[in-house]
């Protein structure tokens, strides 16, 4: 490494964690409902909104209907996005001429959005119209990060309130969300990422003849030569390059702002049209982690103490430094049969490093950066192709998604699977000294426990048995890339992936197949869903109970004590239920690739 | 407790509709619209792709790479694209594990071929050349896998080297505020330039 790749990382921390503050506080206005400077613009655009649909913003809601009401939307979200991908040929703004989405991967598709997972089983540039990239997809971006941000505002406001059942108006928390929060980051950012090169045009993909025509080869099709073996590839020569353009500067801003992850182009931010400069890239790295790591400070302002606050977002930052550093150390350091190839090791070799399936632009660094950051939060972008990374630079992303995504995480749903997390902390520090465990003043007792208990274990359940029944069948393991341990590791990260809402991959795996698209379907509804309702639910019992005094015998939660307890137990549940599963993955291409 | 469900969810139900219809249309037509609309005014070249002009035809993106394999051009870097190399309606890198069989010898391929292209080159190959990029359409190569070709490229134009070698350096971008990203230079901007070169060279050496 070095110099400028460690000043990189370097100011990319001090602007994260010193743009958190602000945001968070800025956060905290919008989502108690209090004058945040933008209303005095958009006011109104909200109080229409509301006249229009019908919504009382004074008249709150109890678990149920927020979950209720949380959960119809969503669904009628999924519903209307499987209609306009399986319609979308026939609708307009579609210069390219894409026909319909495939029953399968529509439904997979469709549950990815909606879910904040955003999994790409298609190739954005060859499947989609350019009317499914903004009305369909970039929407389910906005909203499905407004949801994860009003759930979290729901759980918040049941540690902070008494005995009562209500958690706020959902309608209310989603509208804010995106009109105050979402929407205005996204239009600076989507207009500093068209001032760097990224194109917003509805004109159809540009045809530029070439200087040098291209001879290659067409291999025929798994089912024309399944009718006639003995056809062979035809060759033929380009001279032209179709470059696909589209309305990419808006849809990349609230893709990596809402931690969606779900490109306009099959290579993802890779593509130099999504992320043209080493500005760009940076800018995007950061915008992956912002609104996560603001939020912490929005919870500290809510509950009226900010080292509350402080204290998650250390535990974050610690846990997300330390796989950042084994991911720069892994892929800096590179393949050892292949260093033999290139310069050798040391100053001889003009360029070091795993490169394969990295920008020059970029560099190793920053892609390690990006790698560790998109799978840290659950935003699943990548810049740089994960499934060519070294064993243990792959490992890093594959754990940090196994955790939970609660290392910062996707927006608001990051910070609540934390303070699950922290409420399992108390529970146990409970056990230990033989008392009722409290967290922020409020007795944590055995249905908490079990809900807390369910948000956590729901993810884990889904990696493990996608993971086991996609290994078990042949269409799960024909859809395999490259054989052996990182085969394994390849269905093993979808998985990860999916149960978890992160939506980055492996991406040699063929997932576009019956079998991944509907497991995965299932298994990225469940992860959402399934934790989102027992979070509201934690959130209905939190509020109806009474604050307790804090006491001699009471855990504080704003120490390092606490801080250490927390990574430990993210660490230690993570690590029992995978590293059996990462042993026979990652662990063992690494200490084959070392034997070599 | 399933009527109040149901009672729940009859009330919710014209919210949830209009909600979707409304956060549709002002996310999903009106932003992009409006962005649309600013990128066109503020930055035209930006926003149409960065395209590349010349004589009234469009040659090409400033962002995207394109295949080269004449000795006389520098080439860019390996693309997994299919079927063809830098395919820019397919995205995609090879997604191969750097560390198995399959990317070994495609690397050892790449090394023969790099070799038996400009055989008194004993210089190290850098690792640009040799892997694929994540887009497949990666526009840049290293200031040091520039510099590995010259050599060919000049004894295939008839060129000097160190002419050769000046051009390259002009095209070398540097690091992006002069830390972010690594050095680069854009492959077909260089090619254009040289083959203007080469153009001007050979018109001069046309008069009497």
């Amino acid at each position: 490494m070095q110099f400028a790749n460690i000043l990189t990382i370097v100011l990319y921390m001090v602007l994260l964690l010193g743009l958190a503050w602000p945001l968070g506080q800025y956060m905290a206005k919008v989502l108690e409902g209090k004058p945040c400077g933008l209303d005095r613009v958009l006011g109104p655009v909200e109080r229409l909104l509301y006249r229009v649909c019908g919504v009382k913003p004074q008249e709150e809601m109890d678990w149920k209907g927020y979950a209720l009401a949380m959960f119809l939307f969503n669904m009628l979200g999924f519903v209307v996005l499987y209609a306009l991908l399986r319609l979308q040929g026939q609708l307009p703004l579609n210069p390219d001429a894409m026909a319909a989405v495939e029953p399968g991967l529509a439904f997979n598709t469709a549950m990815s959005f909606v879910t904040n997972t955003n999994w790409q089983a298609y190739s954005g540039e060859s499947t989609m119209s350019y009317l499914t990239q903004m009305l369909g997809l970039t929407v389910h971006n906005f909203v499905s990060a407004a949801t994860g941000i009003a759930i979290l505002a729901a759980l918040i406001r049941g540690l902070v309130r008494r005995e009562t059942r209500l958690l706020g108006n959902f309608w209310v928390d989603l509208t804010r969300s995106t009109l105050y929060i979402l929407l205005p980051l996204s239009v600076m950012f989507a207009l500093a990422l068209a001032w760097q090169g990224v194109p917003q045009t509805l004109g159809g993909a540009a045809k530029a003849s070439l200087s040098e025509p291209v001879a290659y080869e067409i291999t025929p099709s798994a089912d024309d030569l399944k009718a006639d073996p003995s056809l062979k590839p035809k060759p033929a020569t380009a001279t032209e390059q179709a470059i696909t353009r589209g309305p990419v500067a808006s849809q990349e801003a609230i893709k990596m702002l809402g931690t969606n992850g779900g490109g306009f182009f099959n290579a993802n931010s890779a593509h130099p049209f999504e992320n043209p400069t080493p500005l760009t890239n940076f800018l995007e790295t950061l915008a992956i982690l912002v609104i996560s790591a603001g939020l912490c400070h929005t919870f500290g302002h809510m509950v009226g103490d900010a080292r509350q606050g402080w204290v998650l977002l250390a535990a974050m930052t610690v846990i997300f430094v330390v796989f950042l550093s084994v991911c720069l150390w892994a892929e800096h350091t590179g393949v050892p049969q292949m260093a033999a190839l290139t310069g050798g090791h040391g100053a001889g070799n003009p360029l070091p490093g795993n490169w394969e399936g990295k920008e020059l632009r970029f560099g190793v660094t920053a892609s390690a950066l990006w790698a560790t950051a998109t799978t840290a939060a659950s935003n699943g972008s990548v810049n740089a192709m994960h499934d060519s990374f070294t064993p243990l630079g792959g490992l890093v992303p594959m754990v940090l998604m196994q955790l939970g995504e609660v290392v910062y995480g996707g927006v608001g749903c990051g910070l609540y699977g934390m303070l699950v997390f922290a409420i399992i902390v108390v529970f146990i520090g409970g056990l230990m000294v033989g008392r009722t465990p409290e967290y922020l003043g409020k007795k944590i007792e055995a249905f908490d426990t079990k809900m807390a208990s369910i948000v956590i274990m729901v993810p884990l359940f889904g990696v493990l048995l996608g993971t086991a029944w996609a290994v078990m069948t042949a269409s799960g393991k024909a859809a395999i890339a490259n054989p052996g341990a990182h085969g394994f590791s390849e269905i093993l990260y979808a998985f990860s992936s999916m149960a978890n809402n992160n939506g980055s991959a492996f991406a040699g795996l063929s997932a576009n197949t019956p079998l991944y698209n509907l497991l995965g379907g299932i298994v990225m509804l469940t992860g959402r869903f399934w934790t989102a309702i027992p979070v509201l639910a934690l959130a209905g019992s939190l509020a109806a109970k009474k604050s307790v005094p804090v006491s001699a015998g009471t855990l504080p939660t704003h120490t390092p004590l606490f801080c250490g307890l927390l990574i430990a137990v993210v660490l230690v549940v993570g690590a029992l239920t995978f590293i059996p599963a990462l042993a026979l993955g990652p662990i063992v291409e690494h200490l084959m690739m070392l034997g070599h | 407790m399933l009527k109040d469900m149901l009672t729940i969810l009859g009330r919710q139900l014209r919210p949830a509709i209009s909600m979707l219809i409304v956060l549709s249309v002002l996310t999903g037509l009106i932003y992009p619209s409006a962005i649309t609309l600013a990128a066109r005014a503020l930055f035209p070249h930006q926003a149409d792709g960065s395209l590349i002009e010349s004589k009234g035809t469009v040659v090409g993106s400033e962002l995207i790479g394109q295949q080269t394999s004449a000795p006389g051009h520098f080439w860019g870097r390996p693309s997994a694209t299919s079927p063809q190399p830098y395919n820019a309606q397919a995205s995609g890198g090879s997604n191969l594990t750097p560390a198995g069989e399959a990317q070994l010898k495609a690397v050892k391929e790449r090394v023969e071929a790099l070799r038996a292209a400009d055989p008194g080159n004993a210089a190290p190959i850098p690792a640009d050349l040799l892997t694929a990029s994540g887009s497949g359409l990666d526009p840049h190569i290293s200031p040091e896998a520039a510099a590995f070709q010259v050599s060919r490229v000049a004894k295939a134009r008839g060129l000097d080297e160190a002419a050769l070698s000046a051009l390259v350096a002009r095209h070398k971008e540097g690091r992006q505020l002069g830390f972010l990203g690594e050095p680069r230079v854009n492959v077909l901007m260089l090619n254009r330039a040289l083959d203007s070169l080469a153009a001007n060279a050979d018109s001069a050496k046309g008069k009497p």
